[in-house]
């Protein structure tokens, strides 16, 4: 069971292999999605017709690459703007809370804290519907009060970003809470005493000693964003971020440009996740 | 730091906690609620009523959606715990330095990528013209083409694929926690491989598993794409109905009261979960 405790060849070798085969499995769907990127075919399956970088850079129909399909840059454009405003608003309510939930103590605290909670295990087309629902609701009652339009209240950009941001803001509590408990109050009081404001010393001691795990939230912020489905669904309008788009083409069924975009994401992703690591770690 | 100072603080504090939690959270469930409650009569004329979980009740299609939604994901909880445990066990025991932290790592990067990329990966690989058909024809298995895909046992591997690292990491961090000598002093005192398994290494990694188990019900619960896509057509999801009585249907009302459903089994799961192993919310996903 463990290295001290003599074990038999046979089991040993079994462990071994069985442990070899989960990471074959965990591969497995990933590589063949980047190796069909370079089949030289209009469908993402074999045969394997010939290496080429057509659904990279190919421009003539129907070997589009990724780099010519206005429909599938144009949804990575929104993904971004879309990752951001998620990541900014996150990061910027998740500081709020941390200072709130570590430095001070009030009424219905743990209350609070377990609702901030909530949005963990809430599944996220509940959250996609029931923000649809209420937005909907809003926007009904204020155009008939008014008169006005209010688009904004509408699927779209606006609300897949509160939408996302509904649950991506507990992550990045927890983060930035959890580096927050490890600072040293007296530092904050050291520079107090040397004469600088409260806001002052915050934003000259606390916050720079919160930088790691402030960027480090944003990044997971980006990364949840992109990849996020279900609120997405829900919630979205006319512009579709990159993976609503990819799941119309992925059900009509597509040439291998898809390959290509997720090669593109799963080498963006993977980069993104190694820096989140290496922020974690600097956190040390 | 003066009292009044620090109330001012505190309520400026507190305003972007509360304009989240009551703006995106608590009011839009509770009117999701409302809208549940209500039932059509009329062109906007509504009656407040349980007329939408009446439907849901006589409907054998709808509550028979229901509970296989419910059996499959407890299937996949369970088919992804014993699946990860061993490889877990391995990371946290028998891998020390470079190799554990690389392998832990390797068990990461799936999880960064989308999720649709992932399901696609499992297309390519099940469907008809796909790899694994195509190689069993190679080797000589089969005679012709077979489809993978469309089918439970698809849905199943690609549910249990999605989930792995949320049972792999909890398990690795609690199995991490168990000190070599107990395992030792268990096999001293004449314990064997399964009396060791079930009376040292099991009840200390309790916490581990059940939250693992918790987080991954609740994904394979509200999990929309992998048994849309993996499922195909007649895949009979909840999350599947959901959506279609509110985007293909336009029925609101029924679709909110659908919601509630999905919403109250997953908490009544989660809390159950949580009571059956005496742990708070606070410590099994707030970390």
């Amino acid at each position: 069971m463990i290295a001290t405790i003599p074990q038999s060849k046979t089991f040993k070798w079994t462990y071994r292999v069985y442990v070899t085969l989960f990471f074959i499995y965990l591969a497995l769907p990933l590589t063949v999605v980047c190796a069909f990127a370079f089949n030289d075919s209009v469908f993402p399956s074999l045969p394997w017709e010939g290496f080429t970088w057509a659904w990279f850079f190919g421009d003539e129909s129907p070997y589009i690459g990724v780099f010519n399909e206005r429909s599938i840059i144009k949804s990575i454009g929104t993904s971004l703007f879309v990752a951001f405003w998620v990541s900014m608003l996150s990061i910027a309510v998740g500081t709020s809370n941390a200072f709130l939930f570590v430095r001070y103590d009030f009424k219905f605290k743990e209350f609070l804290y377990i609702l901030m909670l909530l949005p963990l295990i809430i599944p996220g087309i509940i959250l996609g519907i029931s923000i649809l629902v209420f937005s909907n609701t809003v926007a009904n009652n204020l155009e008939d009060a008014t008169g006005m339009w209010f688009d904004g209240l509408r699927p779209g950009l606006p609300l897949v970003i509160l939408g996302q941001f509904s649950f991506i803001a507990t992550f990045a509590t927890l983060v930035i809470s959890a580096r927050l408990e490890k600072f040293d109050r007296s530092l904050e009081e050291a520079a107090l005493n040397l004469g600088a404001s409260k806001w002052g010393a915050v934003r000259q001691i606390t916050l720079p000693f919160l930088m790691p795990a402030i960027a480090g939230a944003a990044v997971v912020a980006i990364l949840m964003s992109f990849e996020n489905f279900n609120t997405t669904l829900m919630l979205v309008g006319s512009d579709a971020p990159l993976t609503i788009t990819m799941f119309d083409r992925l059900k009509q069924g597509s040439t291998p440009v898809l390959n290509a975009v997720s090669l593109l994401l799963i080498v963006v992703s993977a980069l993104l996740g190694i820096a989140s690591l290496l922020f974690q770690k600097k956190e040390g | 730091m003066t009292q009044a100072q620090s109330r001012l603080g505190l309520y400026l504090l507190m305003t972007p906690l509360m304009l989240w939690l009551l703006l995106l959270i608590i009011v839009p469930h509770i009117g999701m609620f409302l809208v549940s409650i209500s039932v059509k009569t009329g062109v906007r004329q509504y009656v407040t009523g349980l007329g939408n979980y009446m439907v849901f009740f006589t409907e054998p299609l709808y509550w028979n959606t229901f509970a296989r939604t419910a059996f499959m994901s407890i299937a996949a909880t369970f088919l992804t715990l014993v699946v990860g445990f061993p490889v877990a066990y391995y990371i946290a025991k028998l891998t020390r330095g470079r190799t554990k932290t690389t392998l832990f790592l390797m068990c990461l990067i799936p999880f960064w990528v989308s999720e649709l990329v992932r399901t696609f990966g499992w297309m390519i690989l099940l469907r008809e013209t796909g790899i694994f058909s195509s190689f069993l024809q190679y080797i000589g298995v089969l005679s012709g083409p077979v489809e993978f895909l469309y089918n439970d046992a698809a849905i199943m591997i690609g549910l249990v694929y999605t989930s792995m690292l949320f049972m792999v990491v909890p398990l690795v961090t609690t199995l991490d926690s168990l000190d070599d000598s107990y395992i030792e002093a268990a096999y001293d005192l004449g314990g064997n491989g399964i009396s060791i398994l079930r009376e040292i290494i099991i009840p200390h990694a309790m916490p581990g598993i059940v939250s693992g188990c918790i987080v991954v019900f609740m994904l394979s619960l509200g999990n929309y794409l992998t048994p849309i896509l993996l499922g195909g057509k007649d895949s009979l999801w909840f999350t599947g109905l959901i959506y279609s009585q509110f985007i293909t249907r336009f029925n609101w009302e029924l679709g909110s009261a659908f919601g509630f459903l999905l919403l109250g089994l997953s908490s009544a799961i989660v809390w159950a979960g949580l009571k059956l192993s005496r742990q708070s919310l606070t410590d099994t996903v707030g970390r």
